[in-house]
């Protein structure tokens, strides 16, 4: 009760009623609207919410910072007694990086690349701290230590290029804690990373922070990654609150319907339907190596794909799954193996495949700003292939596009004629989903479709392929980092590492122990919305 | 088109003060023959007339009526300068756009005859050409269209490179699309920004060179009034106290801010640049 109490008395920042608005398409648009929001010394706050919810603006806020084009038009920001809004920029640049330090989504790209980690590090220090340089120097890598970077004597000495990317977050959140500073803004730090490498981090993140007695906001847009991280979890939802609760309470009995159907979004599941027995397969991957230049990228990587089927490839970053998608399309020349449509053997390079083999076989992408061109409208890009392959023309060709549009649940009237800056995330997935819909193909290459989407619209997009395949028939290569992903909507999934396959088998066989080990590893790195897992977690690997 | 001219009232105040100069450059332009006083080469009074109520702006070495010979200035050097540009554009654009789309060996090509091109002062190569294949308005129009194309093509190939990695461009290959709707429909659309903008400036680029050349002798021959050419015929008078010369300079400085402030407004509004 004491220590309770002595909480409430220990306020560190507080924010009431913050309004913030940010300037868009010729006008001042609200992000985030009347937030209340206390932290005390050494709690860890988790923030959630999906994208555009003003989650970021609201971590940037409480460094008294805005981004251009962002404005505070209400409320107040007090930090440890500092009213944050009315400072003069010379006062807040006393306090960034001294007593309110900042830790970005990507790492990579928040470091110099022209300047050694270590130099870095210590600048702040020696600019605000009144330290010497040595003294810095021991600093650092005593905090390199502390957040288990490998050879934290001499790795300060290197190029952020020269370090991984789980690493360079670490070395990232070292930098953050060189000043000891109140409170460390967390936007997403582990969000590009693998998971096995998620879980490094966040150990060592939260060693740290509970070990300088830090407060921190931790902003993400993954439940089970707060679970492990905050004290108390808010959850936002158009710039405001929808909850607010310890994590424990929040994860046990949400009521919000906003926070139940977050927490709901991973039961969905399909069922895994049997290899057939009597049929070729549709696809089939046949020992196939390749590589960039002289690295390899695959060794004798065999997959097959059967008609009606989802196979799904997980593997994380760099072990090969796109790669195979690309040797499947032909825009990769294997250097051998083969790859065998519908019993025949398809040329290497796409150039040399005919109509009807390119049509075959589509793609839909990660990305899907990029994936669809801007300066044309929804009916001429889901209506070029239908031209293109088809032949269809005029009326026809409309008709078939609003067959398309409904199919994908966008209503034809409104949707047709947008152009895709027009459009969300998730409607500009559905509208790529539409385009290799209308070449009519037996198989659809999926590469990450639903990485860059927000969990409740990336489920919409796995129950809408879902459909599409019971009512098509169409098979689908599904590439994918995420196993709760694997396990929602795979008939057969192949485990890639290092370019390898290492293991392969029906839905059912994977899931059931015992593992392989690189398959173990994998799938307990999933993040679980169980705030002890990370814990249990941790111990395994050290009884291990 | 309603949308059009609903974005030109917004325009500031630069961009539709570059509008008006360019739209009186080509209404003068255009209807040199009605607005001209006297004929182009027509000597109709003493050589170096002072201002008068006959002639606005007094005559030249010859007698020709200055403010005419302004006039067809306009005439011939803006018409040579648009289509040298459009040609340039046509050439180099192209040509980046398919080494940017083609990659391996066309890239490699044309990129190296470019640079070959590019590491010639562009001032001595044209002298050079010109001298050998004669002076006229073609191979004018043809050697500067050359030497400009390849900074189009610098241009478009960057522009290009960028849009063509794009998974958009990806999906469009493996759909089975020939060249011509690669470069056509998915990349140019993606690229015109910042060639419109470039457009603007290479404009002004070739109408500077053009004088530059008339001023050397080697661009539009005498008698075409021409206003580079009628810098140098007339540079004496300036050592007089007579700054007449000097007004067809003022002419070329005036278009090319003009061109300028528009360039700055498309790009502004085409690149989402604020501030």
């Amino acid at each position: 009760m004491s220590t309770e109490q002595e909480k409430h008395t220990d306020v560190l920042l507080e924010i009431r009623n913050l309004h913030l608005e940010g300037f868009s398409d010729e006008k001042w648009k609200p992000i985030v609207r009347g937030i209340d929001l206390t932290l005390h010394r050494g709690e860890v706050l988790g923030l959630i919410g999906e994208s555009g919810a003003g989650k970021s603006t609201l971590g940037l806020a409480a460094m008294g910072y805005t981004k251009d084009g962002c404005r505070i038009t209400q409320g107040s920001i007090c930090f440890d007694g500092i009213d944050l809004i009315n400072c003069s920029a010379d006062e807040l640049r006393q306090l960034h990086g001294l007593r309110i330090a900042y830790v970005a989504q990507s790492a990579a790209a928040s470091f110099n690349p022209a300047h050694r980690l270590i130099d870095q590090h210590i600048e702040t220090a020696i600019r605000n701290g009144g330290i010497n340089r040595k003294q810095a120097k021991a600093e650092a890598v005593e905090l390199y230590r502390i957040l288990g970077l490998p050879d934290p004597e001499n790795i300060g000495q290197r190029y952020p290029h020269q370090l991984s990317g789980g690493q360079l977050q670490r070395a990232m959140t070292a930098m953050a804690l060189a000043c000891h500073p109140d409170l460390i803004i967390f936007d997403e730090p582990t969000t590009a990373l693998d998971v096995t490498t998620q879980i490094d981090v966040l150990a060592a993140i939260r060693n740290a922070v509970s070990r300088f007695h830090t407060a921190a906001i931790y902003i993400t847009h993954d439940l089970a990654v707060v679970a492990q991280m905050a004290d108390r979890i808010m959850v936002l939802r158009y710039g405001q609150l929808a909850e607010e609760a310890p994590t424990r309470k929040m994860l046990k009995a949400p009521e919000n319907p906003y926070t139940l159907s977050l927490w709901a979004v991973r039961c969905f599941k399909s069922e895994a339907k049997p290899r057939p027995t009597a049929e070729a397969p549709l696809l089939s991957v046949e020992n196939v190596s390749a590589s960039y230049g002289k690295n390899p990228v695959l060794s004798d990587v065999s997959m097959q794909l059967f008609k009606g089927q989802t196979l799904a490839v997980i593997g994380e970053s760099g072990s090969g799954k796109s790669t195979t998608a690309r040797v499947i399309t032909g825009l990769l020349q294997p250097d051998q193996g083969r790859v065998l449509f519908a019993g025949e053997v398809l040329p290497k390079d796409f150039r040399q495949r005919s109509k009807s083999q390119l049509q075959q076989i589509q793609m839909i992408y990660q990305h899907p700003d990029t994936a669809l061109n801007p300066r044309q409208r929804i009916n001429e890009i889901i209506g070029r292939p239908l031209e293109f392959y088809l032949g269809l023309k005029g009326a026809a060709k409309e008709q078939r596009i609003r067959e398309l549009l409904t199919m994908i649940e966008l209503d034809p009237e409104e949707f047709m004629y947008r152009r895709p800056s027009e459009l969300s995330g998730g409607q500009k997935q559905r509208v790529c989903i539409a385009r290799a819909l209308a070449a009519e193909p037996e198989l659809i290459i999926c590469d990450e479709v639903t990485s860059a989407l927000d969990q409740l619209v990336a489920e919409g997009i796995l129950k809408l392929l879902k459909q599409v395949q019971d009512q098509l028939g169409v098979s689908y290569l599904f590439i994918t980092h995420d196993v709760a992903t694997v396990r929602a909507i795979s008939d057969e999934v192949v485990i890639m590492q290092q370019g390898k396959v290492v293991d392969y088998g029906g839905r059912e066989a994977i899931f059931k122990p015992p593992f392989k080990p690189y398959t173990d590893l994998l799938f307990s790195s999933e993040p679980q919305m169980d705030p002890d897992w990370l814990d249990t977690h941790l111990a395994r690997q050290q009884a291990n | 088109m309603k949308k059009c001219l609903r974005c030109l009232c917004q325009a500031p105040l630069s961009a539709k003060i570059g509008i008006l100069l360019i739209i009186s450059y080509s209404f003068v332009a255009i209807f040199a023959p009605w607005l001209a006083p006297y004929g182009e080469t027509e000597v109709v009074g003493d050589g170096y007339a002072a201002w008068s109520p006959e002639f606005w702006l007094g005559t030249d070495n010859l007698g020709r009526d200055v403010l005419s010979r302004l006039i067809y200035g306009a005439r011939n050097t803006i018409s040579i300068a648009f289509v040298t540009t459009i040609l340039a554009f046509v050439v180099g654009g192209l040509a980046g756009l398919m080494a940017a789309i083609k990659g391996g060996w066309i890239d490699q090509g044309l990129s190296r005859v470019v640079d070959i091109l590019m590491a010639i002062p562009q001032l001595i190569f044209a002298l050079l050409i010109l001298s050998v294949v004669g002076t006229n308005a073609v191979s004018l129009i043809l050697v500067i269209a050359l030497l400009d194309a390849t900074r189009v093509f610098r241009l478009s190939r960057a522009v290009a490179m960028n849009v063509v990695v794009q998974d958009f461009v990806e999906a469009a290959r493996l759909r089975g699309e020939g060249l011509v709707w690669l470069i056509w429909r998915e990349v140019l659309p993606n690229t015109l920004p910042p060639l419109v903008a470039e457009f603007g400036l290479r404009f002004c680029f070739v109408f500077l060179f053009i004088s530059a050349l008339s001023f050397l002798g080697l661009g539009i021959q005498p008698p075409t009034a021409d206003w580079g050419s009628m810098v140098r015929e007339n540079a004496v008078m300036i050592s007089f106290g007579d700054f007449t010369p000097l007004l067809p300079a003022m002419a070329v400085a005036l278009l090319t801010i003009g061109v300028n402030f528009v360039v700055d407004w498309v790009l502004h509004k085409t690149s989402g640049l604020k501030g």
